[in-house]
C-alpha cells in the first residue's frame, strides 16, 4: 500500500533501496572472504560512499547482484537472497545460511525518505556488519582453505530455506519502515553441521574430469550460479575483461538540513565515471576434482574504489584470492581459494560462464604469505597458464618444482604427479634458490674436479657413476646423492690427508693471538707459582 | 524524556575482561557514531564516511567490528584497562560493571552549569571466574565467544528499534549532542564509568561509605 509520495521522494526511495541491496550483498560476501576487513574513515564526505559507510565494492559481486535483481527492487513477495554455502574438496556442498532482504506491506507514511529512511538504512548496514561476524559461518569462512571453500549465490524471488537442514535458526538484523513498505533484513543459518565431521579429507590421486556437484540433491535447481567468496584485484590482468557495467554508478551526495525535516535538502546526482575494469572470475580448467581445493591461486589485493573518483579509502586489508572452475551443473561454479591455502594463480580463461565440461586447472601455492608458489599440473599448458598469472611467478614456480623433485624426503624422489599438497609445503621454500644454474656452478655443491687421488672414504660414499651432484634416476626409490668428503678427489683442496698434514703442520701464528712478551712471562710466572706440580 | 537503559551480563576469565568489554562497547559505539558533520550555508550539512575494522580477540574465539578510529579505540582501551586493573586489585568476588552513557548537554544560564541529560545507558556487568586447567580455559574461550555473539545480537536488536535519538543539531548546538573532538568520526556524546561491586551488586565504595556512616551513628 503506497502513500502519496512525490515523484522525487519516490525516486530517491527507489535509489536508496537499490543501493542498499547492493551494499548488503557486498557486506555479506566480503564477510565470507576469509579475511579481516578494514576500511578507513574519512572526515570529508567523498560523495561515493553510500550511507556514509566505507564499504568497498567488489565489481563482480555488484555485477552478480545487479544481474539477480534484473532491474527490479525487493518488494512484497520478491526478496533478494544471498545464499552462503560450503563446498568441500571432494565436491560435497552444504548450505550454511541465507540472508534475506524482504519488503512487507507495513508502511510508515510519516517517515521522511530523504532523512530518516537514509539514516536508518545506514544503521541497518552497521548492524549487518556486526551480525555477519557472529553467525557460525563466519568462523568457518575464516578457516576456509584446502579442505573446503565458501561460495555465494544471489537470487531474487522466493526464499528457499530447505537446504539449511532441520532446526535452522534465524536472526533478524533489523527493519526500516518506509512509505512503501517495511524493509526487513534477516538471516537463517544452519546449526547442524554433522555431515562435515564424518568426512575424511583424504588426499586422492588426481583424476581427470570436471567438478560435479553430485552430492547434494537440491530441491530447487539452482537457477543462478555459485561464486567463490574471493576475488582478484582489478589491477591484475588476467587477459579477460569483464563486461562493464552499463548503467553509470550514481554518486550519493548527502546534504542534510538542520531545519525541520520538511525542508530537508537531499540530492542524488548522477556522475559518469569510469569504473576500474572489473575483474572477472573466469573459469579455470581443473584437471582433477580431488585436488581442486588443494590447489590455490595467487592472492592479490582488492582495489575496489572507482579510480576516477580518487577515493581515499584504503584497500582491503585482506589479500583476495581468486579461483575459478567449472562444472556441468553450475557453469559459474568457482573454486574458492582460502587464506591458508595461499596464493592463487588465475590463468587467463575465456568468457565468463562458458564451456561446461572443460578441464579445469589450478595452481598451488604455499601458505598465504604469498611469497612462493608451486604448480602441480604437469601439462605444459598449465605452465603457460601459470606464467600468464600476475607478477611473473612462473620462474620461481618452475624452479621450485624442480627443486622439490630433488629434495623431497631423504634420498627419496617421487614423480611429480604423485606430489600432494602437504609435501609441497616446503618450509622456508621462499628462500630456495631461484635459479638452478646458480646451484650448478656453486663450488660448494659442485666443486671442481680433484686430482686422481684415492681416499679411504671415497669408494664407499661416492655414488655409482654419477657426478655433478645429480640426484640420479628419478624413477628409483632410492638415490645416492654425491658425497664430497674432505680429501676426496672432488674436494676443494686437491690433496690427500697426508699431504695436507705435512703442509700445514707448522702454520704461522695468527697476529690476533699474539700477546705482549711481558704479559706472556707474567702469565708463565703465575702459572708456575700456582701450579701444584711446581708448588708455591 | 526517559533514559533508555540496557543491561548485559558476561562471565569471563580474568584475561578475557578487556576484550569482552571492548567488543561490547565498540559494537554499541559503531551504531552510535556518524561521520564528521560539515556544515554549509543555508543550514545544510554533509556527513563524512565511517570506516570499519575487524578485530580478532586473542583470548576469545570471537571477532567484532569497530569504527576505524584510533582515537576512539585509544579512549576505550584506556578506560577498559583501568576497569580491568581495578577488578584485579579489588580482591573481591570479581564482580564489576561498566556503564556507557549517551547524553545531551542542555545549556543553562549562569551561574548554573550545563546539564547532562542521559538518553541511553548501556551497563555491562562482568563476573570474573578463575579457571584451573588449560582445558577449562579452552572451553571458556569458545563459550565466551558464543555468549558475546548473543550479546551482539541483543545490541543490534535494541539499536534497530529506532527509538529516541537526539534531533540533528544546528551548527551552534552540535557540541551539545555529538563529541566533535575526534578527527575522523563523530560519536554521540558519551561517558564511560565503572565500579567494582560486591556479591549483592552494590558498589564496594557505597558499601564502605554506609558502614562508616552506620559506625559513626552509633
Amino acid at each position: 500500500m503506497e502513500t502519496d509520495l512525490n515523484s522525487q521522494d519516490r525516486k530517491d526511495l527507489d535509489k536508496f533501496i537499490k543501493f542498499f541491496a547492493l551494499k548488503t550483498v557486498q557486506v555479506i560476501v566480503q564477510a565470507r572472504l576469509g579475511e579481516k576487513i578494514c576500511t578507513r574513515s574519512s572526515s570529508s564526505p567523498t560523495g561515493s560512499d553510500w550511507f556514509n559507510l566505507a564499504i568497498k565494492d567488489i565489481p563482480e559481486v555488484t555485477h552478480e547482484a545487479k544481474k539477480a535483481l534484473a532491474g527490479q527492487l525487493p518488494a512484497i513477495g520478491r526478496s533478494m537472497c544471498v545464499e552462503i554455502s560450503l563446498k568441500t574438496s571432494e565436491g560435497d556442498s552444504m548450505e550454511l545460511e541465507i540472508w534475506c532482504l524482504e519488503m512487507n506491506e507495513k508502511c510508515d507514511k510519516e517517515i521522511k525518505v530523504s532523512y530518516a529512511v537514509y539514516n536508518r538504512l545506514s544503521l541497518l548496514l552497521k548492524s549487518l556488519l556486526a551480525i555477519t561476524r557472529v553467525t557460525p559461518a563466519y568462523r568457518l569462512s575464516r578457516k576456509q582453505g584446502h579442505e573446503y571453500v565458501i561460495l555465494y549465490r544471489i537470487y531474487f524471488g522466493e526464499v528457499q530455506l530447505n537446504g539449511l537442514g532441520e532446526g535452522f535458526q534465524t536472526v533478524r538484523v533489523g527493519t526500516v519502515g518506509t512509505p512503501v513498505g517495511t524493509i526487513t533484513l534477516s538471516c537463517a543459518y544452519r546449526i547442524n553441521l554433522a555431515f562435515m565431521s564424518t568426512r575424511h579429507f583424504e588426499r586422492t590421486p588426481p583424476i581427470m574430469g570436471i567438478i560435479i556437484d553430485h552430492f547434494v540433491d537440491r530441491p530447487y535447481p539452482s537457477s543462478s550460479p555459485m561464486h567463490p567468496c574471493n576475488y582478484r584485484t582489478a589491477g591484475e590482468d588476467t587477459g579477460v575483461t569483464y563486461p562493464s557495467v552499463e548503467d553509470s554508478q550514481e554518486v550519493c551526495t548527502t546534504s542534510f538540513s538542520t531545519s525541520p525535516p520538511s525542508q530537508c535538502v537531499f540530492t542524488v546526482t548522477k556522475a559518469h565515471f569510469q569504473t576500474p575494469t572489473p575483474v572477472v572470475t573466469d573459469t579455470l580448467r581443473v584437471p582433477m576434482a580431488g585436488l581442486a581445493f588443494s590447489h590455490q591461486l595467487s592472492s592479490s589485493r582488492l582495489s575496489c574504489q572507482p579510480a576516477a573518483l580518487g577515493v581515499g579509502s584504503a584497500d582491503l586489508a585482506c589479500p583476495a584470492v581468486f579461483a575459478a572452475g567449472l562444472n556441468t551443473t553450475h557453469p559459474y561454479q568457482l573454486m574458492v581459494p582460502g587464506k591458508e591455502g595461499g596464493v592463487p594463480l588465475a590463468p587467463n580463461q575465456p568468457a565468463h560462464g562458458a564451456q561446461a565440461g572443460d578441464q579445469e586447472r589450478l595452481a598451488t601455492y604455499t601458505p598465504s604469505d604469498g611469497a612462493h608458489c608451486a604448480a602441480t599440473p604437469s601439462s605444459s599448458e598449465d605452465t603457460e597458464a601459470v606464467s600468464n598469472s600476475s607478477e611473473g611467478r612462473a620462474s620461481p614456480h618452475d624452479v621450485l618444482e624442480t627443486i622439490f623433485v630433488r629434495k623431497v624426503g631423504a634420498f627419496v624422489n617421487k614423480p611429480i604427479n604423485q606430489v600432494t599438497l602437504t609435501s609441497l609445503d616446503i618450509p622456508f621454500a621462499m628462500f630456495a634458490p631461484k635459479n638452478l644454474e646458480l646451484e650448478d656452478v656453486d663450488p660448494m655443491v659442485n666443486p671442481p674436479d680433484s686430482p686422481e687421488t684415492t681416499s679411504p672414504l671415497q669408494g664407499s660414499l661416492h655414488s655409482d657413476g654419477s657426478s655433478g651432484g645429480s640426484s640420479g634416476n628419478t624413477q628409483d626409490d632410492f638415490v645416492m646423492i654425491d658425497f664430497k668428503p674432505a680429501f676426496s678427489k672432488d674436494d676443494i683442496l686437491p690433496m690427500d690427508l697426508g699431504t695436507f698434514y705435512r703442509e700445514f703442520q707448522n702454520p704461522p701464528q695468527l697476529s690476533s693471538l699474539s700477546i705482549d712478551i711481558g704479559a706472556q712471562s707474567m702469565a708463565e710466572d703465575l702459572h708456575f707459582s700456582h701450579s701444584p706440580v711446581f708448588g708455591a | 524524556m526517559n533514559c533508555r537503559s540496557e543491561v548485559l551480563e558476561v562471565s569471563v576469565e580474568g584475561r578475557q575482561v578487556e576484550e569482552a568489554m571492548l567488543a561490547v562497547l565498540h559494537t554499541v559505539l559503531l551504531h552510535r557514531s556518524t561521520g564528521k558533520f560539515h556544515y554549509k550555508k543555508e543550514g545544510t550539512y554533509s556527513i563524512g564516511t565511517v570506516g570499519t575494522q575487524d578485530i580478532d580477540c586473542d583470548f576469545i574465539d570471537f571477532t567484532y567490528v569497530r569504527v576505524s578510529s584510533e582515537e576512539l579505540d585509544r579512549a576505550l582501551r584506556k578506560v577498559v584497562g583501568e576497569f580491568r586493573d581495578a577488578l584485579r586489585n579489588s580482591g573481591g568476588d570479581g564482580l564489576g560493571q561498566m556503564s556507557l552513557e549517551f547524553y545531551q548537554k542542555k545549556k543553562s544560564r549562569w551561574p548554573f552549569s550545563d546539564e547532562c541529560i542521559p538518553w541511553e545507558v548501556w551497563t555491562v556487568k562482568v563476573h570474573v571466574v578463575a579457571l584451573a586447567t588449560e582445558q577449562e580455559r579452552q572451553i571458556c574461550r569458545e563459550k565466551v565467544g558464543e555468549k558475546l555473539c548473543e550479546k551482539i545480537i541483543n545490541i543490534v536488536e535494541v539499536m534497530n528499534r529506532h527509538e529516541y535519538l537526539p534531533k540533528m543539531p544546528t551548527q551552534s548546538e552540535v557540541d551539545n549532542v555529538f563529541d566533535t573532538g575526534l578527527r575522523d568520526v563523530q560519536p554521540y556524546l558519551y561517558k564511560i564509568s565503572f565500579q567494582i561491586t560486591d556479591a549483592l551488586g552494590s558498589s564496594v565504595t557505597t558499601t564502605m561509605r554506609r558502614l562508616i556512616k552506620d559506625t559513626l551513628a552509633l
